[in-house]
């Protein structure tokens, strides 16, 4: 019988990072999983309330965890790595201080109170912990030899450190998978660096100029692309990186993968899942240059 | 400086503190000592906006600390994404991105915006990741 296992998409996930998505079911089904949408979901909120007295903007986040209780899980599997840090942050701050709780709870008189027995995983997270790495890198059918790939973790996978999923200062969970899917690792002192948030929105040149730095390190450090895990990330890195090429002369981004999608290239799973054409910079070229991409499905 | 942010910078300069009010806001809402920092820059070292910003983090700081409300126009209170990279690595263990919050939250809490919204292009509003939107509207929209 496949194992259930509770998930919450946030927006983005249905929106530009539909491959992120679509990949991490097609990985959870290899595995015996079966990822299911948890139903009655709402926005997070992205980024976590930091003053002490906004309680406010806890509601939003909180509500999410009282519905993964309603639905009579106390495990829930995150994707997106700002969704993750705010119902994580949220779920802390509700377990530390038992009064901001109960207010909350009053205030959601037509929610059922929040028991606080509700973890938050990361997909990471979860692949690492509850299933192993060590049982991916059995399945492997398609090793991703020869490909020299730098990690990025950006921040809300590290920081801040109450609610991290690894080292923030120096990370290895990426750097362990893509170890295990047979490629070679380029470490990178910008790979926990911020690409520049939401400021891709009014700063475009600024965050133009973040992705050239991150990126042009890692190419002269020999990497022929950039592995990360947050939609947001892979946006500033992936369309403003492209833009950094006018601004700076022989400069030339190269392919942004989501970790998800280089598992399911080496664990062969269907090519339609890929979702690479919703990429800036073409990702195929180089996984054809590598002899790693098929067109069909590998019979398991 | 765009027209947009001259106006809010006029409107800024309205708001009033009486002599030690500032850093007792910034305490309050941020729940973090300011007096604690010794000034030693580890925040400004390792901020990846810090090339972009007219007053550094630890100026910030002290600016704050000793009364110059100026520090509300500064443009590095927008800057700050919220990286936590500074409050992770600072020694004395203050967190520098609850009290960036808490500047922009005193400006914000009186009706004052930083973004206009009206303002960004429909092509971008259909191309670029919806987190991204929310993000900003909860940073630089009260």
């Amino acid at each position: 019988m496949q194992k259930r296992i509770l998930y919450y998409p946030g927006c983005t996930l249905k929106t530009t990072a539909k491959n992120l998505e679509k990949t991490a079911y097609a990985i959870m089904q290899a595995l015996g999983y079966e990822l299911v949408e948890m139903h009655d979901w709402n926005c997070c909120g992205v980024v976590a309330s930091l003053t002490t007295d906004d309680l406010m903007h806890h509601l939003a986040p909180l509500r999410n965890l009282i519905h993964v209780e309603d639905q009579g899980e106390d495990k829930v599997v995150v994707l997106c790595d700002m969704c993750c840090n705010t119902l994580k942050q949220t779920n802390l701050r509700v377990k530390e201080n038992p009064d901001d709780l109960k207010t909350l709870n009053a205030f959601m008189d037509r929610e059922n109170d929040y028991k606080g027995t509700v973890k938050v995983y990361h997909f990471l997270e979860f692949l690492r912990d509850e299933i192993g790495f060590d049982v991916i890198k059995k399945m492997v059918k398609k090793p991703l030899h020869d490909m020299r790939i730098m990690p990025y973790y950006g921040c809300m996978l590290l920081r801040p450190r109450e609610v991290a999923i690894d080292d923030a200062e120096d990370p290895q969970i990426l750097s362990d998978l893509l170890t295990i899917l047979g490629a070679e690792v380029i470490d990178n002192p910008f790979k926990i660096e911020c690409c520049g948030s939401y400021h891709t929105i009014e700063e475009k040149q600024l965050v133009s100029r973040r992705a050239y730095r991150i990126t042009s390190y890692a190419v002269e450090r020999g990497a022929d692309a950039i592995m990360l895990s947050c939609p947001l990330c892979h946006f500033n890195l992936d369309v403003r990186g492209k833009e950094a090429e006018k601004l700076f002369k022989g400069y030339k981004q190269i392919p942004i993968y989501y970790y998800t999608q280089l598992i399911s290239v080496a664990l062969g799973l269907d090519p339609s899942v890929y979702g690479f054409d919703q990429h800036m910079v073409d990702p195929t070229l180089l996984l054809k240059k590598k002899g790693v991409l098929h067109t069909r499905k590998i019979e398991i | 400086m765009t027209k947009n942010q001259a106006l809010n910078t006029r409107e800024i300069s309205k708001i009033v503190f009486k002599k030690g009010e500032l850093v007792k806001e910034v305490e309050e809402l941020s729940g973090e000592n300011l007096f604690g920092c010794y000034q030693c820059g580890t925040c400004s070292a390792g901020c990846p906006f810090v090339e972009d910003m007219d007053l550094l983090p630890d100026e910030v700081i002290r600016y704050v600390v000793l009364d110059r409300r100026e520090v509300l126009n500064s443009k590095t209170i927008w800057l700050c994404a919220s990286c936590y990279t500074c409050a992770e690595r600072c020694p004395r263990d203050i967190n520098i991105t609850k009290i960036m919050e808490a500047l922009r939250q005193i400006i914000l809490r009186r009706k004052i915006d930083y973004t206009d919204v009206l303002k960004i292009p429909k092509k971008e509003r259909e191309t670029i990741p919806q987190l991204a939107f929310v993000s900003l509207f909860r940073k630089n929209i009260g």
